[in-house]
């Protein structure tokens, strides 16, 4: 009877090996999936205790965590919490996290394959890890012009320096609390979440990056860029009937002011907005090139992942009267306002577009920097020549055209404003997008001001009343 | 006192008695259940408990006993099931207490366990004193095999049994719950083989050959369809595959062991598999296993604890996050079935490991004990044990770290659980008995008092092995 005991104990060796074997199999394969997947409650809750680094803007801190009794270690606290949700977004323990909290979340927790070895030391001295603090390009004068600006109304402020890129103010409203989400009290988390969520005006929004808006007469500047770059003199004139029929359509396209006669100058165009010169100058160009330079502009790219900046939008495939209505920001361009502000960036720098970002340094907890960012040159849309001419010709709209409400004293503001019809049954949208150079010239910021809904009645709405003056004041902040 | 020696013929090997290894080998088994316990008060209050003492008195009373009751009453037994049983024993305690101390106030779960345990191994003394010699167990064949057929499916009886988390295993009387499978599995081992003994000569009996395998005689398949309508049955009506499985595998195992034929256990695998299958396609609660099985994230809160065990061991990793200071009270059930779960999470997957070897260790030692027995019901009954107990621990282990699909069964020693506390003590004492009759020497030493009654039992060592 004992070889069929034998074989027996080999059955049984098998069984044992089988297990060891997948076990091995667990820690060696599975392991890491399941610890990184975000319904693992132990790596959640590990994560939502740790002592997450600062988010600083200048030396304010914006995002904080503090030790707490309950049952995380750390709670995360936001002092200016409106001015600045849209830049820190919110850490939740149910919802994830958004904005820098979202993109820098290992760096801040200090997980990071970056801090490693610095984990690695804490480990071995029994110091309490401690997270990154994550350094971002906003001023916070600027940030409080924008928001004061735009206080009550519904909208968004991206301010730029054209010289490196940096965002020096980004702001949304109707903005939320993130404290509110990031409570320990993850019942009255989820209720305020989810208000925020419910809410029609979209709160948890950014307006600034991740929505796409008909720019409307701000996107002539792309259309004058295409047209210098594709060898259309600056002082050429351009046929600027009062009515301009549509190619193929039974459809005419009006100015909403007096052009100035039938043949124009581009500048005198910019001036007052005229809508049959910049539909003809789309035509004169083509769709190829329009969008080619729409394009080199960051059309169609996602300029600030940082911040999940969705890409804007310039048509494809279009008749000529589509391509008509482009030129003048319509049919179906649409552009979130950081990308406007990104074409008066390059516009008023000279042709040079630099790469927008907002996190200037990330510095481990004993300040060693881990991570600084270098100015990046995105592209080079128009020509340093071009550019002066372009520049030159929005200063023009705010020294006597729609913008006169940006004028600052002792200094070189350029602008565009629009108006733009979105739906019959809303207000238009307010746009006004511009750069200010300091009195040696220098490019010092680039602005864009767009207001959704100011509470105002339909007449009252335009880029030159409600969106100049905050870029005014925004501008005047950096200056 | 452990000496070796052989006869002049050089016939009879005399085995150490090992007594003392065995006590050395108790000690390092005590101490790790007692710090454990200790390090998951510390690592959890961050004081030593001041009753340590007691607790540490406790524990190395009831190892002490142990050891004593095997030391003078079957001194040639194995020396190292006992201790292995102990360490997984104290872990377990360990580990539910460690549980307890997750809800708030605390829960008791590790008291009323070291009071099964204690329970477990009172029987386990009481069968190392008065049984001695398993051999009287041979006498109540047709009895055991009918109770223990009685106790398997008394949880059908209305009234009596209970489902409980969709499997319907226990029975309730008054204010005990009992699952009486694990007490089914011992008796019905104990009747098989002897009823096996009895009748291997006829079994073996070759019938029609198919498929180059010698089918039995048809009217000697007669028991094993009984086996395996009741297999069907509990797998059926109670629910629970892995009973289903535990016991159709013992079955067929001890009857391929005793007529020496493959043919049975092809045969009883295709049995099983087909009858498997069939429940699969008829039943959603097997469908449900088998999916939680291969795919588990298909849906996250149908399969929440099985998902929940592979976080933990993944958030455990090697070597564990220490005791007390994983998470293992995510999991649902972490206390009983999932309590390899809790091992993997706190001690590692090298503590899992571990946990595997000594339960490797326990059958290897069981199945050497079947091996060097001089008898056929003693080897039978060895094997058919060892064999059970491997198979227990594949399936629940292998269904916490998804080898296998998940069956609710428990992790001998280290579940909360009274029934399988003691059924398992139970058989570590059968195993301890049978390996100190194996290992004792045949021929009179002067230690015994009966030299006539010692030489009456002996049984030329091997049958036809």
């Amino acid at each position: 009877m004992n070889r069929p005991i034998r074989r027996v104990a080999v059955v049984c060796m098998v069984m044992f090996t089988l297990l060891l074997l997948n076990a091995t199999y667990n820690i060696v394969v599975r392991q890491s999936g399941l610890n990184a997947d975000s319904r693992n409650r132990r790596v959640r809750d590990a994560e939502f205790a740790q002592d997450r680094g600062p988010i600083l803007a200048g030396q304010e801190q914006i995002a904080r965590s503090e030790p707490s009794d309950g049952t995380f270690g750390y709670q995360r606290l936001y002092d200016q919490p409106y001015l600045y949700a849209p830049i820190t977004g919110y850490y939740s323990y149910d919802h994830g996290n958004t904005s820098l909290e979202a993109n820098y979340s290992s760096k801040l927790a200090g997980t990071d394959d970056s801090q490693f070895v610095r984990r690695t030391l804490d480990l071995a001295t029994g110091e309490q890890p401690k997270g990154a603090s994550v350094e971002t390009t906003i001023n916070p004068a600027a940030q409080q012009a924008a928001y004061n600006g735009l206080e009550g109304k519904k909208g968004a402020v991206v301010a730029m320096d054209p010289q490196t890129g940096a965002i020096l103010a980004m702001v949304s409203t109707p903005s939320f609390d993130p404290n509110a989400i990031a409570s320990h009290d993850l019942q009255e988390a989820n209720e305020s979440w989810s208000q925020l969520a419910e809410d029609p005006n979209n709160p948890l929004t950014n307006r600034a990056t991740r929505e796409i808006y008909p720019p409307g007469s701000v996107f002539k500047l792309v259309t004058a860029a295409a047209a210098l770059e594709n060898g259309h003199p600056a002082d050429a004139p351009i046929d600027s009937p009062e009515q301009l029929r549509l190619p193929g359509t039974q459809t005419d396209l009006g100015n909403d002011t007096y052009c100035g006669g039938n043949q124009i100058s581009m500048e005198q165009a910019l001036k007052v907005s005229c809508n049959t010169a910049f539909a003809n100058l789309a035509l004169e160009v083509g769709e190829d090139e329009m969008r080619a330079k729409a394009e080199e502009f960051g059309f169609g790219t996602q300029p600030l992942a940082e911040l999940n900046a969705v890409a804007s939008r310039y048509p494809t495939e279009m008749n000529d009267a589509q391509l008509a209505m482009t030129g003048i920001g319509q049919y179906e361009v649409a552009a979130t306002p950081l990308q406007m502000t990104l074409v008066a960036s390059a516009i008023a720098n000279r042709g040079q577009l630099y790469r927008p970002y907002v996190v200037e340094t990330v510095r481990a907890s004993n300040l060693s920097p881990i991570e600084t960012h270098r100015p990046d040159l995105m592209g080079r849309p128009l020509s340093g020549e071009n550019a002066d001419a372009l520049a030159g010709m929005m200063e023009t709209v705010v020294t006597e055209g729609t913008g006169t409400n940006a004028q600052i004293s002792g200094a070189t503001v350029g602008g565009k404003t629009s108006t733009a019809q979105s739906a019959p049954d809303r207000p238009p949208y307010a746009w006004f997008t511009s750069f200010a150079k300091d009195d040696e010239g220098t490019p010092k910021i680039a602005v864009t001001v767009f207001v959704e809904d100011a509470g105002v009645s339909r007449s009252e709405v335009s880029g030159g009343g409600l969106a100049a003056p905050i870029a005014r004041d925004v501008m005047e902040s950096v200056l | 006192m452990a000496e070796s020696e052989t006869t002049g013929s050089g016939m009879v090997v005399i085995y150490h008695k090992r007594r003392n290894v065995e006590a050395a080998m108790m000690l390092f088994a005590l101490a790790i259940g007692i710090i454990g316990w200790t390090l998951v008060e510390y690592n959890l209050h961050e004081e030593v408990p001041t009753n340590l003492p007691v607790v540490a008195g406790i524990w190395v009373m009831l190892g002490l006993i142990a050891h004593l009751a095997v030391r003078i009453r079957i001194p040639y037994a194995d020396p190292v099931i006992l201790p292995c049983a102990m360490l997984l024993n104290g872990l377990g305690l360990t580990m539910i207490h460690r549980i307890d101390q997750i809800s708030d106030p605390v829960a008791t779960g590790a008291h009323t366990q070291l009071m099964w345990t204690t329970i477990g191994m009172t029987l386990f003394v009481l069968t190392v004193t008065f049984l001695r010699d398993h051999r009287r167990l041979q006498a109540y064949t047709y009895i055991m095999f009918l109770s223990g057929l009685v106790l398997l499916l008394l949880p059908l009886v209305p009234g009596l049994g209970r489902e409980v988390m969709g499997a319907r295993i226990w029975i309730f009387i008054g204010p005990f719950s009992f699952q009486p499978a694990e007490i089914a599995k011992i008796v019905l081992a104990v009747a098989f083989a002897s009823y096996l003994v009895e009748k291997r000569e006829v079994l073996a009996e070759a019938g029609a050959r198919v498929l180059g395998i010698d089918l039995p005689r048809p009217r000697d398949l007669g028991p094993i369809l009984i086996m395996w309508v009741a297999s069907l049955l509990v797998l059926v009506y109670q629910r629970d595959l892995g009973t289903s499985l535990l016991f159709f595998g013992l079955f067929v195992m001890m009857l391929y062991t005793a007529t020496e034929r493959p043919s049975w256990p092809i045969l009883g695998s295709a049995m099983f598999f087909g009858g498997a299958y069939v429940g699969y396609l008829l039943f959603s609660h097997v469908q449900i296993r088998v999916n939680a099985w291969l795919f588990p994230f298909s849906n996250f809160d149908q399969n929440l604890q099985v998902i929940n065990a592979q976080y933990g061991m993944a958030w455990g990793g090697l070597i564990g996050t220490g005791l007390g200071l994983g998470r293992p009270g995510l999991t649902p059930l972490a206390r009983s079935d999932f309590i390899a779960g809790a091992i993997g999470e706190e001690l590692g997957t090298a503590g899992l490991m571990a946990v595997v070897m000594l339960y490797g260790l326990i059958v290897a030692r069981g199945l050497r004990a079947s091996l060097a027995s001089k008898e056929l019901f003693g080897k039978l009954l060895a094997a058919g044990l060892s064999f059970v107990f491997a198979l227990q621990v594949f399936i629940i282990i292998g269904g916490v770290t998804r080898l296998l699909p998940l069956t609710g069964l428990t992790t001998p020693f280290m579940s909360q659980g009274g029934s399988s506390m003691i059924a398992n003590w139970v058989i570590a004492g059968l195993l301890l008995v049978m390996s100190h009759q194996a290992r004792k020497p045949v021929a009179p030493v002067t230690e015994d008092p009966d030299p006539d009654r010692e030489k009456t039992q002996h049984v030329p060592a091997g049958g036809s092995a």
